[in-house]
């Protein structure tokens, strides 16, 4: 096992755990999409680059738009609650 | 230190399903169930994996030399881009039980107790 | 089930599972040290028998077809399902568009500073190149339909980001990523019944197979990419569009 494959492969364990102890889901999303870039430098690593192009794309694009659309809709829902009760 | 990557996916896989048990966040479960996904794609490329194997594309190496198995990294691939729609239709479901429930929090969806 | 006792539970039951997945791995092959056979047999045998130098694609669209065309309906319907539970409750809301479609063609985001706004502008296109490149080389170099379907869609979510709302809906409008999204995902399955009809088993390849290494070879491969693409571009804009649709319009709807 090559040098390479060995730091990406703690870089992974270790985004990983952070990601999971992060408690704003807001803050998480981030975190994620750092985690999608260390595991597409691991996928490189074992020599699987179309597997590398498909997590970069859709950990950097597709997982954080959507996840941050859906937190905007809820909110969105909570001031529309609040704008009611407040009637 | 060969059995690395299946301790790293096993590890990952525990850890993010502590994230989705131990969550107070709907959405926040969701996204730890990311985590617990990936580490079923590291299982699948470590078990490909082939010593001094090289990237399964032919285009400008010799067609004998020695490469990493292709099949695994045919489902890794589609799995990634899947996963990450079912992920979407998750949040969707959270976002319609937030309106339901007015919070994201699982301990008030209260109906099937009732 | 409370989060304390879902807590408790898991610190019994965590480490144990953890134990039993590695005493599970341990019984794997040593990592580096391959069995398999298919693959061997696949690597010796794509070039020859379609001329296709990228594996991966390769099996993706030819010799394992059948199980992308189950993959790219799992996309479909997990797509059809956010717009089934989301569109139920933008239905609420639409009378507040009707008198905003006359205002100004550029509503920007306020808090977008120029630089994001400008250099999202030059993302369009090169965006856009990438995402075709992707998809029309797959079977010759790292790519293929669903990378370069997801990097399409982030072509015009690259247009919203630089404020230009309504230029998105009127550059991808709903009933256009609809039909782009019922194309792919009906386009595969009739390319397999051309396999059908010409060739006696479906999915199976037709088309003559060129010279590897140039655009228009291995066979029915570059087809298949294509109508996985632009399945895979209007899935993923079509979520987008359904999730973010009921946000911008309430916040308009707001402050008139």
């Amino acid at each position: 096992m090559s040098v390479v494959q060995a730091v990406a492969l703690a870089a992974v364990a270790f985004a990983g755990t952070v990601t999971v102890l992060v408690s704003d889901p807001l803050r998480q999303i981030f975190t994620l999409g750092v985690y999608g870039l260390t595991l597409t430098l691991l996928f490189f690593a074992l020599q699987a680059p179309d597997v590398a192009l498909s997590e970069i794309v859709v950990s950097t694009i597709g997982l954080p738009l959507i996840a941050l659309a859906a937190l905007r809709k809820i909110r969105e829902h909570e001031r529309a609650r609040e704008q009611e009760t407040e009637r | 230190m060969s059995f690395a990557p299946f301790a790293v996916a096993a590890w990952l896989f525990v850890v993010g399903l502590w994230g989705v048990v131990s969550s107070a966040n709907l959405v926040r479960t969701v996204l730890c169930l990311t985590v617990v996904q990936s580490s079923t794609y590291l299982i699948l490329l470590g078990v490909g994996y082939r010593s001094a194997g090289r990237a399964p594309i032919v285009a400008d190496i010799p067609v004998v030399s020695r490469l990493v198995d292709p099949t695994v990294q045919v489902l890794v691939l589609t799995d990634i881009v899947i996963e990450a729609t079912v992920t979407a239709l998750l949040l969707a479901l959270v976002v319609q039980g937030h309106k339901r429930f007015g919070s994201v929090d699982p301990a008030d969806f209260t109906t099937l107790k009732d | 089930m409370s989060r304390p006792a879902r807590l408790a539970l898991f610190a019994l039951a965590g480490p144990g599972l953890l134990a039993v997945l590695l005493v599970g791995f341990a019984g794997l092959p040593a990592f580096g040290d391959y069995h398999g056979v298919y693959g061997l047999v696949v690597d010796g045998v794509e070039l020859g028998e379609r001329h296709a130098t990228d594996m991966v694609t390769a099996l993706n669209f030819d010799l394992r077809a059948f199980d992308t065309l189950g993959e790219e309906y799992l996309l479909f319907a997990s797509v059809v399902g956010v717009v089934v539970l989301l569109r139920a409750l933008r239905d609420e809301r639409e009378e507040d568009t009707e008198h905003d479609t006359g205002a100004s063609s550029q509503h920007v985001f306020e808090g977008a500073s120029d630089a994001l706004r400008a250099s999202s502008l030059v993302l369009v296109p090169m965006l856009i190149a990438l995402g075709v490149y992707l998809v029309i080389h797959g079977a010759l170099t790292p790519g293929g339909g669903f990378q370069g379907g997801v990097v399409l869609a982030a072509g015009p979510i690259a247009l919203l980001v630089a404020g230009r709302y309504l230029a998105m809906k009127r550059f991808a409008p709903q009933w256009a990523l609809e039909a782009l999204e019922a194309l792919g995902a009906g386009g595969y399955a009739l390319l397999g019944v051309g396999g059908l009809v010409f060739a006696g088993d479906y999915l199976k390849n037709f088309l003559p197979l060129g010279i590897p290494g140039h655009l228009l070879s291995a066979g029915l491969m570059p087809l298949n990419s294509i109508a996985v693409g632009l399945e895979v571009t209007g899935a993923f804009l079509l979520v987008w569009s359904e999730f973010l649709d009921q946000a911008l319009l309430v916040r308009r709807a707001a402050e008139s």
